[in-house]
C-alpha cells in the first residue's frame, strides 16, 4: 500500500531535474536526455493514476508517448549530427539561426 | 513500514540519484549511462504499479533502442566533453534563477497537495498475466486502433525524415 502522493512527488522531482538539465546544461545531447527524463516523469504519473483508477487507458497513452519519443529522438539526433557536420560545433548558445 | 514502501523508497532514492548524476556529470557518456539506470528503476516502478507490458516496453525501447542511439551519436560526434564557452554571459545566472524558482514552486505544490489522492493497492495480484495481456490488447487494438495506426505513420515519417536529413548533406558535399 503506497499512497499515490509518493508516486506523484517522485514524478515531480524527476520532472524538475529534467527541467534543470534543459536550463543549466549547454550540451545539446544532455538537453535531449533531460527532455527524455521529463517524458519519463510524465509517464510515471500516467501509470500511477491508471493504477489508482484501474483503467488501461493510462498505460496505452504511455505506450504512445514512448513511440513518439522514439520518433522524436531519431529526428532530433539526425539534426544534431547534421549541425555538427555543417559547423563542427554543437554549443547550443551559438546556434541562434536556422540557416546552415 | 511495509515491504512495498521500503522497496519504493529505495528505488526512488536510486532513481533520483541517477537523475542527478545525469544532470551533474561532465562527461556525456556517463550522463547517458546514468539515464539508463534511471529508466530501469522507472521500469521497476511500472512493475510495482501493475503494468508489466509498459515496463518491458520501457526497457526495450528506452533503455535499449533510444539510449543506444544516444551513445552512438555521442561517440560519433566526440561530444563527450564540450569545452565550456561563455557566448551568452547573461544566460547562466538567468538559468540558475529560473531553476531556483521552479524548484521552490514545485516543492510548494507537492507539500500543499499532500494527502489528497488515493492509495495504490497492488493490482498485480488482482489480475493474472494472461488476462492482463488480453485486456490490454483489446484496448490497444479496439478503442485505440486509430491512434495506433497514426503512431505507425509517425514512426515511418520520422524514419524517412532522419534518412533525408543525413542524405542531403552528402549530395551537397559532392557538388
Amino acid at each position: 500500500m503506497i499512497p499515490l502522493d509518493y508516486y506523484i512527488a517522485l514524478s515531480a522531482v524527476l520532472f524538475v531535474i529534467g527541467t534543470l538539465g534543459v536550463l543549466i546544461r549547454r550540451n545539446p545531447l544532455i538537453i535531449f536526455m533531460s527532455i527524455e527524463l521529463m517524458l519519463n516523469a510524465a509517464n510515471l504519473a500516467f501509470v500511477a493514476f491508471a493504477s489508482v483508477y484501474e483503467t488501461f487507458s493510462g498505460q496505452i497513452f504511455v505506450f504512445f508517448v514512448i513511440a513518439v519519443a522514439a520518433a522524436e529522438v531519431a529526428v532530433g539526433l539526425a539534426l544534431i549530427v547534421e549541425i555538427f557536420k555543417a559547423r563542427r560545433n554543437i554549443n547550443i548558445d551559438e546556434l541562434s539561426s536556422l540557416k546552415g | 513500514m511495509s515491504v512495498d514502501l521500503i522497496v519504493f523508497l529505495v528505488l526512488a532514492l536510486v532513481s533520483v540519484a541517477a537523475a542527478l548524476g545525469m544532470l551533474l556529470s561532465q562527461n556525456a557518456v556517463y550522463s547517458a549511462l546514468f539515464l539508463v539506470l534511471n529508466f530501469v528503476t522507472v521500469a521497476v516502478f511500472y512493475l510495482l504499479l501493475g503494468a508489466p507490458f509498459i515496463a518491458m516496453t520501457q526497457i526495450t525501447v528506452y533503455a535499449g533502442a533510444i539510449m543506444v542511439l544516444f551513445l552512438f551519436v555521442i561517440m560519433l560526434l566526440g561530444g563527450g566533453r564540450l569545452p565550456p564557452r561563455n557566448v551568452l554571459p547573461w544566460q547562466r545566472p538567468l538559468a540558475f534563477t529560473l531553476a531556483a524558482v521552479l524548484v521552490v514552486e514545485s516543492i510548494y505544490v507537492i507539500l500543499s497537495r499532500a494527502g489528497m489522492a488515493g492509495l495504490i493497492t497492488s493490482p498485480a495480484e488482482n489480475v493474472n498475466s494472461m488476462e492482463y495481456l488480453r485486456l490490454m490488447a483489446l484496448k490497444l487494438f479496439g478503442s485505440y486502433l486509430l491512434p495506433f495506426e497514426v503512431t505507425s505513420v509517425l514512426l515511418l515519417v520520422a524514419m524517412v525524415g532522419a534518412i533525408v536529413l543525413t542524405k542531403e548533406e552528402r549530395k551537397g558535399r559532392q557538388s
